[in-house]
């Protein structure tokens, strides 16, 4: 079709968050990011116009999805976008900053490629103090709570790439030294928080800024925030080394024929399977060799990490659903286990309730053995506590009725993680990431 | 950065990828729902959006044969809530896929619900839109579905922006937006309780464009009507409403006939087509690119009434 190569290195979509607090100018952003990128249609335009009824049109109003929300000038609920550029497309998990934030930015940062953690530098005090003897006078900048809640958040759930957008440089007087002010100050609290920044930039979302066409100012050489964006690896779980595939469905094709043999289908978590491979079934042990693996519906040499495999057996095993395929010997089982708990849930978490687990595809009991401590979020300290409230983070130790092979959520994250779900409301009440054994 | 993007601009950088990556997810989220609930059933209405779907489900449950057709059959029936209201070539598409494919279908007429007198109209040419949400909840009870599968995607309207993968309603088939359980990795929470469903939404992720550059890559069948024909239509704020029986003109508006396609396919009194000379789903895609209207702003007259119409139909069970 074209003769050019594209020098495009990741076709995959990015998804990233955006974290912010109120008033900082993060539905402007996003609005802008869609608007610039004709996102934005015509008759969604019209909508935003009858209600500015003369002003200048809104952006901020083009992401407040619910009515609900509407009412209350705020939004509730994390919101998905999409836009594309020529090179990228893009999903933005949108989580609102208000008092939930914690439970909106855990399920925005969960599966997450990106965050965009904004900064409102008028809010911040980024005038030159002048510098005692032998210190940088940039130095002083203090950063919000919030700003450091949300990369530290970001962080904690592994988010790959963290940028910080530095928003409303169109309001400071002196906006070359501010900036320079308050990016002395992120690359000082990264540097202590072991975050490593995959960007700072400089945007005034309400005029456009940075956003999608780079800045014309002699004190900025950068990418803008799109232009970075584009650039981003998307988040992609290892395909050499160890097979590890959570069984989904166990197909009943063949139904009716007698010994046709069964496809056990599921998506990859890490490695790659193909015809001849010995593998290992959790949790019976029992061994045997691949005939043949699938995908879409079609017979294929290979499927790795990331896409949905349907593996043949040479031999007919009980094999259902919440088993496990993996390479031998690579499966370490274990009955209790340390983790961190993100409780989502407005009912406090309950130390020796028994609660529901989901672990890749298995439903299990589990109950909290016990609460170790709670993460103060503003500064990841551990602080000493016997229980979690919503929207709080803290260490402890789960025993759950049978044993499941967990892996580190560092190493791996479909090993890694698991989710708390209230046996009496169904509700999803909380969010584990491994740690190890225990 | 403000230029239409053209197909050759945009597909050379798609370079199939990301349709890989959507078709993954689908696959993934149908096969999890089969898996995880005990009466599964997939809406199919003919449109373009089920279509997709109903593609996606062959190749995540059947094999594909030498010849190119998918064998086997889907592990769940296909329903179709019926407005009586329904283009013709649609319901005639409808009949003839489920046929050829070998599936079954089930059918829930609103004609109906309003013999029983569950639905009441206000007036025999009402828009049947609101009232599909009653004759599929009659549909979900009587064949004891727990879960439906359907083609919502969450680009199409505001209040879908924040609708979940895998969506809970109550005993009463209701959508709380603030009792949504959050999602997590892909670790869904399926769990309910006797007399509650889901919805679960494979498509989600997908724009308008995905769904018609994945229509042309997989030559993916759809009824005649979402391509270029002669139709006659009224002028009406804006939109071009289809003439039909049950839409007739009002006083002092004309009839003319122009090239005309549906960019979707709903109840006809209140699903309006568009001027298109489009013949097919690659110049549909070009045509997308260039597109200055959403796709349920050109189309729905339902949807014009109020900012938070789909919101208020969805919290009343609406698809």
């Amino acid at each position: 079709m074209s003769a050019v190569a594209t020098p495009i290195k990741d076709h995959r979509a990015l998804r990233f968050l955006t974290a912010g607090s109120v008033d900082d100018g993060k539905s402007t952003l996003i609005g802008r990011l869609l608007f610039d990128s004709r996102a934005i249609l015509a008759d969604q335009l019209d909508t935003l116009e009858k209600r500015a009824a003369g002003a200048p049109i809104d952006l901020s109003l083009l992401t407040d999805g619910l009515e609900a929300e509407r009412e209350q000038g705020i939004t509730i609920d994390v919101a998905y976008r999409y836009f594309a550029t020529k090179q990228r497309k893009f999903i933005i998990a949108d989580a609102p900053g208000h008092e939930q934030y914690t439970r909106n930015m855990v399920t925005a940062a969960a599966g997450s490629d990106a965050a965009v953690v904004l900064v409102d530098i008028t809010k911040l005090d980024t005038h030159a103090v002048p510098p005692a003897a032998g210190q940088d006078a940039v130095s002083h900048v203090t950063l919000l709570p919030q700003t450091r809640r949300h990369a530290l958040l970001a962080h904690l759930l592994r988010v790959p790439s963290i940028v910080f957008a530095v928003n409303k440089l169109d309001a400071v007087s002196d906006p070359a030294q501010a900036f320079e002010a308050v990016s002395t100050a992120l690359h000082a609290f990264a540097k202590q928080a072991g975050i490593e920044v995959a960007g700072i930039i400089p945007v005034s979302a309400l005029r456009g800024d940075n956003v999608t066409q780079p800045l014309d100012a002699t004190w900025y050489n950068g990418p803008s925030l799109l232009q970075l964006l584009e650039s981003l690896p998307a988040l992609q779980e290892r395909k050499d080394g160890d097979l590890l595939i959570p069984v989904q469905y166990v197909s009943r094709e063949g139904e009716g024929t007698g010994n046709q043999p069964r496809s056990l289908y599921g998506r990859v978590a890490h490695g790659r399977v193909k015809a001849g491979d010995t593998v290992q079934l959790f949790p019976s042990n029992q061994i045997a060799t691949v005939a043949e693996v699938r995908l879409a519906g079609e017979v294929v040499d290979v499927v790795e990490a990331g896409q949905s495999a349907g593996v043949v057996l040479d031999r007919q095993l009980d094999v259902s659903r919440g088993d496990w395929i993996a390479t031998p010997q690579t499966i370490h089982e274990a009955q209790r286990f340390s983790a961190m708990l993100a409780w989502l849930d407005t009912e406090p978490a309950v130390v020796g309730r028994k609660y529901w687990v989901r672990h890749g595809n298995r439903w299990v009991q589990a109950r909290i053995a016990s609460i170790e401590s709670r993460l103060d979020i503003h500064t990841l300290d551990a602080i000493e506590a016997s229980q979690l409230a919503v929207n709080e983070i803290g260490h402890v130790i789960i025993e759950t009725q049978q044993a499941l092979p967990v892996e580190s959520y560092e190493s791996n994250r479909v090993g890694g993680s698991l989710i708390i779900v209230d046996p009496a409301s169904n509700r999803t009440s909380g969010a584990l990431l491994v740690k190890g054994a225990a | 950065m403000n230029a239409p993007l053209t197909v050759e601009q945009l597909l050379p950088a798609l370079d199939h990828t990301h349709l890989d990556w959507l078709e993954e997810e689908a696959i993934f989220i149908l096969r999890e729902t089969v898996a995880a609930f005990e009466r599964p059933a997939l809406l199919f209405s003919g449109g373009k959006d089920s279509c997709v779907v109903l593609r996606l489900a062959e190749k995540a449950f059947k094999s594909k044969g030498k010849d190119g057709e998918y064998k086997g059959r889907l592990p769940f029936p296909l329903l179709h809530v019926d407005t009586g209201h329904n283009f013709p070539e649609v319901i005639e598409f409808r009949d003839r896929r489920i046929a050829e494919m070998g599936e079954r279908l089930v059918v829930g007429h609103l004609e109906d619900s309003i013999k029983r007198g569950t639905v009441r109209l206000s007036h025999p040419l009402e828009s049947r839109n609101g009232h599909q949400t009653v004759a599929l909840l009659e549909a979900i009870e009587e064949h004891r579905f727990d879960v439906l599968m359907g083609g919502a995607r969450r680009d199409e309207e505001k209040a879908r922006a924040k609708e979940r993968i895998f969506s809970h309603r109550d005993s009463f088939g209701q959508w709380q937006p603030k009792e949504q359980r959050p999602e997590l990795w892909t670790l869904f929470n399926t769990r309910i309780k006797p007399g509650e469903h889901m919805r679960a939404f494979p498509i989600s992720n997908w724009t308008e464009l995905d769904v018609w550059l994945y229509i042309a890559r997989e030559n993916i069948p759809l009824p005649s009507l979402y391509y270029k024909h002669e139709r006659q239509v009224i002028r009406r704020k804006g939109l071009l409403v289809p003439l039909t029986e049950v839409t007739p003109p009002e006083a002092g508006e004309t009839v003319e006939t122009t090239e005309v396609r549906f960019r979707t396919v709903g109840d006809m009194t209140c699903t309006c087509p568009v001027e298109s000379p489009a013949a097919n789903a690659t110049e549909i895609v070009a045509e997308t690119l260039k597109v200055t209207v959403s796709e349920r702003g050109a189309t729905r007259m339902d949807d014009r009434t109020s900012d938070a119409s789909m919101e208020r139909r969805k919290k009343e069970g609406y698809f």
